[in-house]
Order: C-alpha cells, then structure tokens, then sequence
C-alpha cells in the first residue's frame, strides 16, 4: 500500500513525511519525527499524554490520523519553551513541584497553554474541568492547580 | 476553612537547624521533563531494531494444546517468534521466600505461558518483525489451540470445596496436619498477641462487620516499554523502565539463562510504578527475540495489555471484630481476610494481618490471611502492599465502634493511640513513632471545625506502613572544577534525585545547584535494591550521606597535606576545610581542594554500599469530607487533609506530593476503580475510560500536615514516605460516606449504584 | 536468658505451637543454634523469608547482629514495599 505524502507545520517548521493510512499523529510525531515529548498512555483520548493543539484546538494526538496532518498547524510541547527560557507554565510547575514522575507533564504543559490562551482568568474549578482530560497518577492534581493558577496569574500581570 | 498557612503545616519535633535539607529547591531533573526531553521507557529507540508483539490468551483458564507459528513465519518483515518452549526450565524450589513469595518458576510461566493459561491476557507467544504494523499482523496469524477450563474470578468460587483447581498439587501451606488435597488456597498465615479469646470476655461492647474491596491497579501512565540488544558475543544491553535496573538484569538472568555480567540493565525515566514496575513481564521476551534474530528488538505494551496482564493489587474479603470497654479501650481485636493473589501464589495478605490493627495499643489479637489464587492477573505490589485493604475493614469497624459508644471517632483512635512501647500486631515493639502526634495535629485542624451540612459525612481513618532499609549503594565524586557527581542505583519515581542532592549538600555544605545526582546503569554503580518499600530517600540516602562523608574525609587529608599539618587539625565547616590550629590557613573551598587534587592524590570520591537498618516505622491520618447525592448515588469529596509522620522532609514539596498522590489514588481505590468481568473472565474495562482513575475536576485541594518525629535510625531523621498515604483513604472515604447516607458502605468502590442501592435498603 | 518469639507457623510446625522460648544471648548465629538443638531443622526454616527485630529494630537480612542477655527477640516475615 502506497503511503501518503503530507506536508504540514509543527512548532513553526513546515515539515514533511510519509505514513501509512493507519498511524496517528501520534505514532508519527515519536516514531517518524523523533517528537518523543507527546507520550502514548491509552491510546484511546483518555489519558491526554500526548495532548498537541491543532490549529490552535487541544487534541489527542493519538486521535487524529497522521494524514489529517495535511496543510495544520501543530504545537507540541517540544515547541513551548524559546531556546533562551521556559515558558511561565513550565517554570510554575517546576517552582511548584508540579510533577513527580513527569509522564504527563508534557500533555499538561501544553493542555494548559491551550487553557490559558483560551481563559486567561480561569477559576480553579474550570481549570479543574480543562485539565479533566489529562490523566495523573503520582501528584493528586493539587500542585498542579496550583502551578496553573500561579501560572496564569503571571501571565495577566496580576 | 482557613489560609493556606493553616491548612497546609510542617509540625517539627526534632528542634534541629539543617541548611540545606528542609528547602525546595527545583529538582534536577525537572527541566528536561517540562520540556519533553526526559527518557521514558519508549522513548529510546536503536538503530535496525524490530519491532515485538506479544500474543496473549483471550481465555481466563485453558490448557494450550498447540500453538502454531509457521504462517506467522512465513510473513515478509517477521524475523523471530518465540513461545514457552523457547525458554529455559526453572526448578518448581527456585524462589526467594518472604512474606510475598517471588517464585521464579511462576514468574517464569507468568511472563509467558507453558501448558496452561491462568488469566485473560496471558503472553503465550511473541514475534519480532520490521514495523510495529508487520508484528501485530503476524501476532494475528499464530494459531493457538486451547482447550478451555472453568475459570475461578473470585475467593467465593476459588475457596469452595469443589472448586476447578487452577495448579494441581498446590496444597495450603501454614496448616496442620498439612492438608494433601490439591488447593486454591495457597496459604494460611496468623499473627496473635495474648489470648483474644479473653480480651472478648471482657468486652462491654464488641462490634463486627465484613468488608470488601475489588481488583484495583496501580495506573501508571507510562505503559510497560524495553529495547533489548544481544550481540553475537552474548552481551545484551536492556534498555527498560522500571523500579530496579538491578531487578531487571537479575530477572532476565534467571529467566533467560544468562550471567549477570552480561546485561547490561540502563534505566529509563519511569513514568510510575507504585510497586507495579518492581518485576518484569517484556524484557525476558525481547531478550529471547532479540537471540533469535540477531537484531535489538523493541517492546512497547498497550494499555489493554497494562491492564489485562500486568499490576494490579489483590481484591480481598475480611470479617473484623473490635471489643472495647465502656469508655472506649479497646479490649480484643479479630481480624480474618482473604486476599486474591491472581494467578500464582503470593497475595500480601500477611502484611495486611500485620498492620491492621497497628495504630492502636490492643494486647489481645488475632489476624488471619488466607492467599488464594484466582484466574486474575498475578498480583504485584502496589503502594504499601496489602495494608489498604486490612486498614478498610479495621478503621470501619473504628467508625462502627465510635457510633455504638456515641464517641467521637477520633477520640476514640486518640484514646488507643500506639505510642513508643507499644506493641505491633507483628509482635515488635515500636521505637519513636508520630501516630499520636498525627492525631492531635488533626484534632486542631480547621478541616475538623468546618460545619457539615445537609447530606454530607466526615470521615476519619488511619494507617501504618512498616517502612524498610536494605542494600544501597553510593558514590560522590568531586569534579575537578569542585561541583558534585551523586551517583546512586535507585530509579528516581517521584523526586528522590532532589533529595540525594539535597543531602549530600548537607554533608558538603555546598549549595544543592553545585550538586548533580544521577541514577547509573548496572555497570556503573554497585548493587542497589528496588525502588520501593519507601526505602530510597531513607536508606539510598543513608548510603548518600555515608559516601559525602567519605568524600569530606578525603577533602580533609587533602587539606592536611597542602597546609602540612596533621590530620586532626583540620576540620570540615560550611562547606571548607578549616585549619583549627592557626589561623595563618585560609579556610579551603571544594573548588579550591579539587584544583590541587592531582597534586595531592588523584581524583576524589567517597563512596558507600551499606545494607541500611533502622527504617522507622510511619503513620498517617486522614479527613474527608463528602457530599452524596440521596437522588444519584453520587459522591464527591468536599475536603480532604492528609496527615503523616515522615521523620524529617528532606525536599517537602515531594513530600506533600506524596502523600496527596496517594491519598488520590485511595480515594479512587474507594470511590471508582475495580476490575470488571465477564463470566467467562474476559476483563471486559481494559482502557481509562471505564477503569475511571480520579481525574483533576473529581477531586479538592489536598491539604498536608507534614508531621516531623525523627526517626533515630537515620542521620537527619528520615521516615519513608510514600506507602502510607494510600493506607487511610479506604475508610476515611467510606466512613464519611457511610455517616453522610446512616448506612454502613463496607464494599469497595461506593460507585453511584452500590450507594443507591444500600441507601434505598436502609430505608 | 533472651527471649525469642517465633512466628506461629513455625512454632506450630517445630515447637507444638509454642513461641515464646528463653534462649543464650550472643549474637543471632548462637541464638539460632541453641534453636536448632531443640528444634532439628528450625534453623533453615527460620533463614527462608524471615526478618529478625532484636529488641524493636528490625533486621531484613541477618547473620551476626548481637543479641544482649536481656534481648527480646522476634522472628517475622520479611517485608516488601511498593
């Protein structure tokens, strides 16, 4: 079976590749691109490990099918942080001890970028609902909402 | 409730100044797990490897007849199949026998079948091909032929008389006469204090119930992942995430027939483990792959396979009885449980008999715990093993008592509170412990003064985790600019590389950002036990201290020499050596040491390989607050503060972040999460979607109150942290849900329809 | 003497269910001979999956710790962790 050529940008880079009809974005992004930030959890859009936005939406990259890719534009966490500094969202979540074991850091580094682009003054309860699609096992989620509020407090200049 | 101060404490006993322990710094490793960079298990590819699949039993109990690989075989890009037979022989003796028996032959038969599957999801063939694609198709095209056995799901089955045996020959072992009828039930075990029979007689009030809790798995969201290479020398390097790299190459040794010097075991970032990454179920297969085709051979599991094969923790049954005297002393305790220790011996269910009863000063008791296999997944260890499910039914039937009495629940756990002297179920006397200071922390926190209202319950609960030491080893060695390598061989599952760095900062007396820890590979740090038992920060850290301690010894002879004076002269302060004997000496940096070190030696490190003892033993208690819909059934937890006794918090952030993840994963233990079957035993909720882990919006803030006792065992006082958490929740969920609806909820998880159900029988 | 308590299985199958015996102090070597000479084949029960706590502190791998005259010591399954 021939594979599909697709062209399309990711992080700012117009990127090309060839992939069979059956891989996800996600498949491509770890396996063909060396992406391996975006980490596979279910593979299923429940856990929200490999969490990139399309076109500006959050999505499950392991929903969206490697040719849907043609001609979108992709941010994953590879592209959050500049070459000279972290972005507020990672510095808050380091500051705050965010994480423990990091899996899903990267999916909700970049679900929360997706949040605060969208609401830059959330509550803690609808950051709550944002981040429910991302799953983590080790922290309990309350130095995490702590990092997000901190963060997006940052942001505005408050 | 009140401020973030308030609600959120460190309560210190020792009355020590420490400059370094103590503070929260960022942890070393965080930056490249922001960023994406870090590692993980499946993140690591090699060059020319292939791709491995396992094919694994859609049956829960079945005999294989025959398995047929040749039109896998036959398949373009499929370069090895390998099945049981592939695999040495392991002698039925070859185990190490503890309280959870590791039985090399059943882990041998676990990682991949022999004659008979026990559990849907059993490996009983994999294949290596080019692509992942080409390995799945060929996966699809090995025949097996089963013939299909009557599978036991549950103790209720797997204990009646007649029940199918799932291992002729089994008997149960810890009865006599020794039975010699072949049985489910694979072992009896009994801890007893005094005579509980009398402590009943002088009961005025005794109180007994029976309780239930479900399959549950430990979760991590990095799923199972190795690369394994075998060059044609016999030398193989494994490339794995788990909770022991060590563990690991001893593993595929056994399993694969190999020695140990030639694996190579290098340990990946682990994205969670809680116990579930403390064996192996890949990387003995790539290995045998990878020998076949001459090529390193890459294994990644699904979550179908996480869950259908791998984890989880014992579902288990107990009947718990409490006589306590009018004012509320508890006089006798009775505490009798099965434990499902899935498809081969080996539930914890003598350590759930060993602390249930532990917060509390009971000189009468008897503990009983029957290990009996089922056609489930072989249980693994998950976050204090075993005691999850003893604290549920003892700290019910606590919740019981204080209601009979009319007492208040936690003035009854204060009034039979262990103390130092006390004697454990387990028949050893405590040394210092914090359980009754977790209690009085509770008692004067604002989370008790809030006022409940309409359909909501407060719930309390404690619990204990015995804590353990064992082997570790270390080294610090100083670079010649005077930063700081921490080598140690413990994975680093929630932080500890922080802590290693802040203790030896301690030690040297430098700042934690001139220090950089690192986890070694097998080959290049000494033997170090698992990552787990709570042991890394306390005794990894011990071997930490010890070898910065040597490196300092040898920064002092150093000194000695360039100063030319005695060794005793010389003395080690705020991170220099300094001249005691004249103060013609300026004092010497690390920097200024190592610069010379060619000059006065040679390189300098400490090192350390110590088998640590003195783990002190840890408490915790738990508040929750919940609201309960009487329409739905639905629960949702309002507050929720988790106190523990940690011994010194050496970085407390992670500290605190252990114990909210763990009161996370209880509360999901308690509310959602359980294995689902079919009658046939086809585990029917195998994603996240309907194996519901907490998610952000199910769940508050989780206060801590980070309680210091020291431990006298370690330097700085360190207690393990991280198995405790997950012992109260159980019952502080369920008994604040049983007070919100007056109806008891002693089955696991208090899902929306169990409550309703209870709710509308009560009535 | 020092007291030493065996875990019930053990006693059930070598000391008709007794557990609690006074035995030499010394170090654990000692105290596990004075077992084995009232008990044949106690000894290598007790080195299969036993901790040892002397007097509170538990032991997880043992072979010479000492053992005062006024020990107590207690025989246990050996702990695992998560």
């Amino acid at each position: 079976m021939a594979k599909h050529h697709v062209t399309t940008t990711i992080n700012g880079d117009r990127t090309e590749f060839l992939c069979d009809t059956e891989q996800t974005l996600l498949d491509v992004l770890r396996d063909e691109l060396g992406l391996t930030g975006s980490k596979e959890g279910c593979a299923s859009g429940d856990c929200g490990a490999c969490s990139v936005t399309m076109n500006g939406t959050l999505v499950c990259s392991c929903l969206v099918l490697a040719a849907e890719a043609q001609d979108a534009k992709f941010e994953t966490i590879e592209g959050v942080a500049s070459a000279e500094e972290l972005h507020p969202i990672q510095r808050h979540f380091l500051q705050e001890a965010a994480l423990q074991c990091g899996i899903c850091t990267p999916g909700f580094i970049v679900a929360t970028k997706a949040l605060l682009e969208h609401n830059p003054d959330p509550t803690e309860t609808e950051a709550r609902y944002w981040l429910a699609g991302n799953l983590c096992r080790c922290t309990g989620y309350d130095k995490i909402i702590k990092a997000v509020m901190n963060a997006a407090a940052e942001m505005r200049g408050a | 409730m009140g401020n973030e101060e308030e609600l959120n404490r460190i309560i210190d006993y020792s009355g020590r100044d420490y400059k370094h322990i103590g503070t929260r710094p960022v942890r070393p490793d965080g930056v490249d797990k922001v960023t994406g960079r870090a590692n993980f298990g499946a993140d690591f590819d090699m060059n020319g490897m292939l791709h491995g699949r396992m094919v694994r039993s859609p049956h829960a109990h079945a005999k294989i007849k025959s398995i047929n690989v040749a039109k896998a075989l036959k398949l373009e890009g499929v370069k090895a199949v390998v099945t049981g037979k592939d695999f040495p022989a392991i002698d039925p003796s070859d185990k190490i026998v503890g309280e959870v028996v590791v039985s090399f032959y059943d882990m041998s038969r676990n990682v991949i079948a022999r004659d008979k599957v026990y559990y849907d999801g059993h490996a009983v063939a994999a294949v290596a091909a080019t692509s992942p694609q080409i390995a799945e198709r060929a996966a699809a095209l090995i025949e097996v032929e089963y013939e299909v056995l009557k599978p036991v799901m549950n103790l209720a089955e797997a204990m009646k008389k007649n029940a199918p045996v799932l291992h002729k020959g089994m008997t149960t072992e810890g009865v006599e006469p020794a039975p010699k009828k072949s049985s489910n039930i694979a072992k009896r075990a009994q801890f007893a204090l005094g005579d509980v029979e009398a402590g009943f007689k002088k009961a005025e009030v005794i109180v007994e119930g029976d309780y239930s809790t479900q399959t549950v798995h430990q979760g991590y969201i990095e799923t199972h992942a190795c690369v394994v290479s075998l060059a044609a020398d016999g030398m193989a390097t494994v490339w794995s995430s788990s909770q022991g790299q060590f563990m690991v190459r001893a593993m595929c040794a056994k399993l694969c027939g190999m020695d140990n010097s030639k694996i190579k075991a290098i340990p990946a970032e682990i994205g969670g483990g809680f116990g579930g990454k403390t064996v192996v179920y890949l990387e003995p297969v790539a290995m045998m792959l990878a020998k076949q085709s001459g090529k390193p051979v890459k294994m990644v599991m699904s979550r179908d396979e996480v869950m259908r094969a791998t984890g989880p923790t014992s579902g288990g049954h107990a009947r718990c009885k409490l006589g306590a005297l009018n004012d509320g002393t508890l006089v006798a305790g009775e505490l009798e449980m099965e434990y499902e220790a899935g498809a081969f011996p080996g539930s914890p269910v003598g350590l759930g008999c060993m602390t249930g009863f532990a917060p509390y000063n009971m000189t009468d008791i008897l503990c009983t715990g029957w290990d009996v296999v089922v056609n489930r997944p072989k249980a693994a260890a998950y976050r204090a093993p075993g005691a999850p499910v003893a604290a549920f039914a003892v700290e019910s039937a606590m919740d019981e008592l204080a209601l009979k009495l009319g007492m208040d629940p936690l003035q009854l756990r204060i009034k039979n509170a262990a103390i130092e002297g006390t004697q454990a179920p387990y028949g050893v006397k405590f040394g210092r412990i914090g359980n009754l200071e977790n209690l009085r922390a509770a008692e004067e926190h604002p989370h008790m003064s809030v006022p409940l209202g309409p359909n909501q319950g407060r719930g309390i609960a404690s619990g204990f985790w015995f804590n353990i030491g064992g082997t570790s080893s270390a080294e610090v060695m100083i670079n010649e600019d005077g930063t700081v390598i921490v080598v140690t061989g413990n994975p680093d599952i929630g932080g500890s590389r922080a802590s290693m760095a802040l203790m030896a900062a301690e030690v040297l007396g430098v700042d934690v950002s001139r220090i950089k820890p690192l986890v070694a590979d097998t080959e290049s740090v000494a033997f170090s036990a698992l990552t787990g038992g709570s042991r890394v920060t306390f005794a990894t850290g011990k071997a930490v201290i010890e070898a910065a301690e040597d490196a300092v010894k040898d920064m002092k002879r150093r000194a000695a020499k360039m100063w030319d004076v005695e060794l005793d002269q010389v003395e080690w302060e705020n991170g220099c050596a300094v001249c005691i004997e004249t103060d013609k000496h300026k004092p010497l940096s690390i920097a200024d040491i190592a610069k010379k070190s060619d000059r006065t030696g040679g390189a300098i490190s400490g090192k350390a390989n110590i088998n640590a003892q003195g783990a002190g033993p840890a408490f915790g208690t738990h508040i929750c607050d919940v609201e309960i819909d009487p329409e739905t059934g639905f629960v949702t937890v309002l507050r929720y503060t988790a106190i523990q006794d940690v011994g010194k918090a050496i970085h407390p952030s992670y500290v605190e972040g252990q114990m909210q993840g763990g009161a996370a994963q209880g509360i999901g233990w308690a509310l959602n999460e359980e294995y689902v079957y079919s009658d046939e035993g086809q585990l029917l909720n195998t994603g996240f979607l309907d194996y519901r882990v907490p998610v952000c919006s199910d769940l508050p803030m989780i206060n801590t109150v980070v309680v210091e006792v020291p431990n006298p065992g370690h330097p700085y006082g360190v207690r393990g942290v991280g198995e405790v958490p997950i012992v109260p929740p159980l019952a502080a969920v369920a008994n604040a849900v049983s007070r919100a609806a007056g109806v008891r909820m002693g089955h696991l998880p208090i899902s929306p329809p169990k409550l309703l159900a209870s709710i509308d029988e009560a009535k | 003497m020092a007291k030493v308590v065996l875990p019930l299985e053990v006693a059930r199958s070598f000391a008709a269910g007794v557990t609690e015996h006074q035995v030499q102090g010394g170090d654990v070597r000692r105290l596990l001979k004075d077992l084995e000479q009232s008990f044949p084949g106690i000894a290598e029960r007790l080195g299969q999956g036993f901790a040892i706590a002397i007097d509170g502190q538990i032991y997880q791998d043992w072979f010479v710790e000492k053992v005062r005259a006024d020990s107590e010591v207690y025989f246990l399954p050996a702990i695992e962790g998560g």
